[in-house]
């Protein structure tokens, strides 16, 4: 018998642990002199209150969905791929090549191109440690660290002596050549006839996230390598019982994983910078790590988790800028709502399922 | 084995242990409902029951693992309150679990006093511990070099460490769970040995066990308990195995198979001088070979852990081997290059594994995504690139239905099934398949009476339908009434054939134990 409702499960349980969170950091807020109600309505107007703000904030989302789902495939078949962020840096280059080598002659083309070159390029990020990890049981949290710093010191090198437009002072590949540009979600939504900011980066890459969102539902719950890659993820002894081979599921789920994590250089190069910067990723690869696991490694969980979190992103920016609220202290936030969805989702889960069993034991009794 | 009668013991007033109205619930589920049992001093009192009849939520009240919700506990007499093991202990209780509590790094000396230091200092508490040991052994006959490294030890001896570390701490009562589930008969006839002898020096024992045989043999009295509650306490010399398995069941159970003289006809599996090395380079397969023709069930017999677990991954796919394997003839890849699970299931061969739990099912699936598990490239469960799940439900609703599954819905995940369930999922899975070769492994570890009835049943009726059947169990009563030919392992190797209509448990038991000349 399941201990308590579906329900229960997907929605009470994270909305209780962010409220939690959310008290804490109203005291934290307090503890440091500022007034939370205000920091709150600041945090509210900033990020959700102007198309300018969800602008943003869907912007971040949109990054935050392309890794989270790639740490969710990885988790399935438990494995925990903290290399996202490498794999979205190493991504990075395969979009700028796609976008600067090749004359394309619409942004569609561009669009569709250079998502392969990202996926490409993080799949193939994360292949040497899905290898080593699948032939020689080479731990894959420690190799897929080491490759994000690999990742970082690879980029830097092309950036800055490859890449780099001649004198140009700026590590950074030239700018994308017009065609390649993304439509912003201005243009877009300006033949709907909703008037939507248009300094904002959001842009058609948020489309192409909740595509890869289904795409994963359907990957990991309808087909026979989701079903693989799950009995693997459950128990690696019956899945060799039941012929699956691990060496396969191990490169396959982190092929996927690493491609997801590299198609996120889609939204901040292709779509906001238009050229290739460094450190273009921004933390977004471990963000990634937060939000599947409050999104429970489900497909909707992790959108949902991921505009929470774009939210956190923007609204804290905005915190920081018109507050004397430090910077610092929306890692804080950040980290409080990761140490109550993640870690200590069972301080908050083992009584409300006491309390449903509670309820369904008197229940029994009355009927 | 007939020292079964009371008398010219001395019998005090006052039970050893007393339960009044003893009540535990988790949750909605009532483990212990109003449990009331007296055990007097120097008597061996069996407790029998089902897989989550209750037992073990008992004795860990007992033990202050748990608290009970209400009812009392009086140890010789006087009430007593057992809020941790270490008032447990105090009141004299000691407690050797199913799955050994032991240090197996450490000495037996060192084990003894783990817990039970006098002082920061080890020398003068292992110099008394010596001491006492060697006069605990003396008195009850239970030699153990007291220096020796416990995982060095047998099964046998590592179990009577545990009960001197019991006796070491002056428990009076000692409670045993399940204590034969991982000794050869002639280990437990030691083990029994040892118990008659504690019990004549006054000490009283509970004995928990689902093996009938156990209660008859060792106990004086017997309380049955079926879905938390107590249903009955008898006298073991007034009652027989037949009346205790129904008043665990609640029903008439057949414990004897009625089996017919086996059909045999070609032979479909045959295995040649098989040898596996194992990761550490132990070899532990040392040229295995048998062969069973249709209509035929091979039992392997042996103490868990003589290559039997390597034997069925060899055969299921998914361990390498040197040697040859035919099935049907035919040579198999047994190198691991061109086999795996899905292969052997292709070659007609169906395999219950020895673990359910960790192998044959996956416990967070629900029950019909286990159905189609390992033939999940099956072309009926697919349409396109996706599975069909709707034809995997249908099927696995129709497999539960005829295996009798319960409850006998498919959506809910398999840890949520009870043991007997969980392995009629696999067998439903497995069997339904029809398959020429089945493997079979420990089909009813941890499986209720009523089910093992059922599940006995189904592995004749394959039997009948003209397939080759491998049994490997370690339930020697278990093999000797279901196989045609039993065979016998030891250290990775085939010890000897019998028949089981020339041989018996003594013979078996020796087998079992590595002793192949006749010892009179």
């Amino acid at each position: 018998m399941e201990k308590m409702p579906a329900w229960a499960d997907v929605v009470l349980v994270p909305l209780i642990s962010l409220l939690l969170a959310a008290a804490i950091s109203a005291l934290v807020i307090t503890g440091i002199g500022e007034d939370p109600v205000a920091a709150v309505k600041m945090m509210v107007s900033g990020a959700l209150g102007s198309t300018y703000g969800w602008g943003y904030t869907l912007y971040y989302a949109t990054n935050f969905m392309f890794t989270g789902l790639a740490v969710s495939v990885a988790f399935h078949a438990k494995m925990f791929n903290i290399g996202g962020e490498g794999q979205a840096m190493i991504g990075g280059l395969g979009v700028a090549l796609m976008a600067l080598f090749i004359p394309w002659p619409h942004w569609s083309l561009a669009l569709i191109f250079c998502s392969i070159g990202g996926a490409v390029f993080g799949a193939l990020w994360a292949l040497i440690p899905a290898i080593l990890q699948a032939k020689r049981g080479s731990h894959i949290v420690i190799t897929t660290i080491m490759f994000n710093f690999m990742a970082a010191a690879l980029l830097n090198y092309l950036l800055v002596s490859i890449l780099r437009p001649v004198k140009s002072m700026d590590p950074a590949t030239a700018s994308f050549p017009e065609p390649t540009h993304l439509p912003t979600l201005h243009d877009i939504l300006m033949p709907l006839g909703i008037e939507f900011s248009k300094s904002a980066p959001a842009n058609v890459s948020l489309l192409l996230a909740l595509a890869a969102a289904v795409f994963v539902w359907v990957l990991i719950w309808r087909t026979r390598l989701g079903y693989a890659l799950r009995a693997f993820g459950h128990s690696d002894t019956a899945a060799q019982y039941a012929g699956i081979n691990p060496v396969k599921i191990t490169i396959l789920a982190m092929l996927i994983s690493g491609g997801l994590a590299g198609m996120m250089a889609v939204n901040t190069t292709l779509g906001e910078a238009e050229r290739l910067v460094l450190n273009a990723t921004e933390g977004a690869g471990f963000i990634g790590i937060a939000v599947a696991l409050m999104g429970r490694s489900h497909p909707f969980g992790v959108v949902l988790a991921s505009i929470l979190f774009g939210f956190l992103y923007q609204g804290g920016a905005e915190l920081a800028l018109w507050t004397s609220i430090p910077r610092e202290l929306i890692v804080v936030i950040q980290a409080l709502v990761i140490l109550f969805t993640g870690a200590l989702d069972n301080m908050v889960r083992m009584p409300i399922e006491r309390l449903f069993i509670a309820l369904r034991g008197s229940g029994d009794r009355d009927g | 084995m007939t020292e079964n009668s009371t008398t010219g013991r001395q019998v005090s007033a006052a039970p050893a242990i007393e339960l009044v109205g003893i009540s535990k619930s988790f949750g909605p589920v009532q483990a212990n409902k109003d449990i009331s049992i007296r055990v007097m001093p120097g008597t061996i009192h069996g407790i029998i029951g089902e897989n989550g009849a209750g037992k073990s939520t008992l004795m860990s009240i007992l033990y202050g693992f748990y608290k009970a919700d209400k009812g009392e506990v009086f140890i010789a007499g006087n009430q007593t309150q057992i809020p941790d093991s270490q008032a447990a202990i105090a009141a004299g209780i000691g407690m050797v679990f199913q799955h050994f509590k032991l240090v197996p790094n450490f000495s037996v000396l060192e084990n003894i006093i783990l817990g039970a230091e006098d002082g920061a200092m080890l020398r003068p508490s292992l110099a008394k511990a010596r001491e006492s040991l060697l006069s605990l052994a003396r008195d009850y006959e239970m030699n153990v070099d007291p220096d020796a490294i416990v995982e060095e030890l047998s099964v046998g001896h590592q179990q009577r460490v545990e009960i001197l570390k019991a006796l070491y701490r002056q428990a009076n009562i000692l409670i045993l769970d399940e204590p034969t589930g991982v000794l050869t008969p002639s280990e437990a006839d030691q083990l029994f040995r040892i118990l008659k002898r504690l019990r004549d020096e006054g000490k009283t024992i509970i004995l928990i066990t689902h093996k009938l045989r156990e209660i008859m043999d060792i106990t004086d009295t017997v309380s049955v308990m079926r879905r938390g509650e107590m249903t009955a306490t008898v006298k073991t010399a007034d009652t027989n195995p037949e009346q205790l398995a129904e008043l665990m069941v609640g029903r008439k159970v057949l414990l004897r198979i009625d089996k017919s003289a086996a059909q045999r006809g070609k032979e479909l599996l045959h295995v040649k001088n098989l040898q596996v090395t194992d990761e550490a380079g132990v070899l532990r397969l040392k040229g295995v070979s048998f062969n069973i023709r249709a209509g035929e069930i091979l039992g392997i017999a042996g103490v868990a852990g003589n290559g039997q677990s390597e034997l069925l991954e060899v055969l299921g796919g998914y361990r390498t081997a040197q040697g040859q394997i035919l099935v049907n003839g035919a040579p198999i890849d047994i190198t691991g290059q061109n086999a795996d699970g899905q292969s052997r299931r292709k070659h007609g061969i169906a395999h219950v594994p020895e673990d359910r739990q960790r192998e044959g099912l996956i416990m967070d699936f629900a029950a019909w995504e286990n159905i189609a598990f390992g033939y999940h490239t099956d072309e009926k469960y697919q349409s396109g690139i996706f599975m069909n799940n709707a034809a995997i439900k249908q099927d696995a609703s129709e497999k539960m239905q005829r295996f009798d599954v319960r409850p006998p819905n498919h959506n809910l995940t398999a840890k949520s099934f009870s043991g007997g369930n969980q392995q009629k999922l696999v067998l439903a899975r497995e069997i339904e398949r029809d398959p020429d070769i089945l493997l079979v492994g420990q089909p009813t570890r941890g499986v209720d009476i009523g089910a093992i009835e059922f599940i006995h049943q189904q592995i004749m009726t394959l039997r009948e339908r003209g397939k080759a059947i491998l049994l490997v169990s370690v339930e020697l009563e278990e093999i000797m009434s279901l196989s045609d030919r039993i065979a016998v392992m030891f250290d990775g190797q085939i010890m000897g054939e019998r028949l089981p209509n020339e041989t018996n448990e003594k013979e078996l038991g020796l087998l079992m134990a590595g002793i192949t000349e006749e010892v009179a």
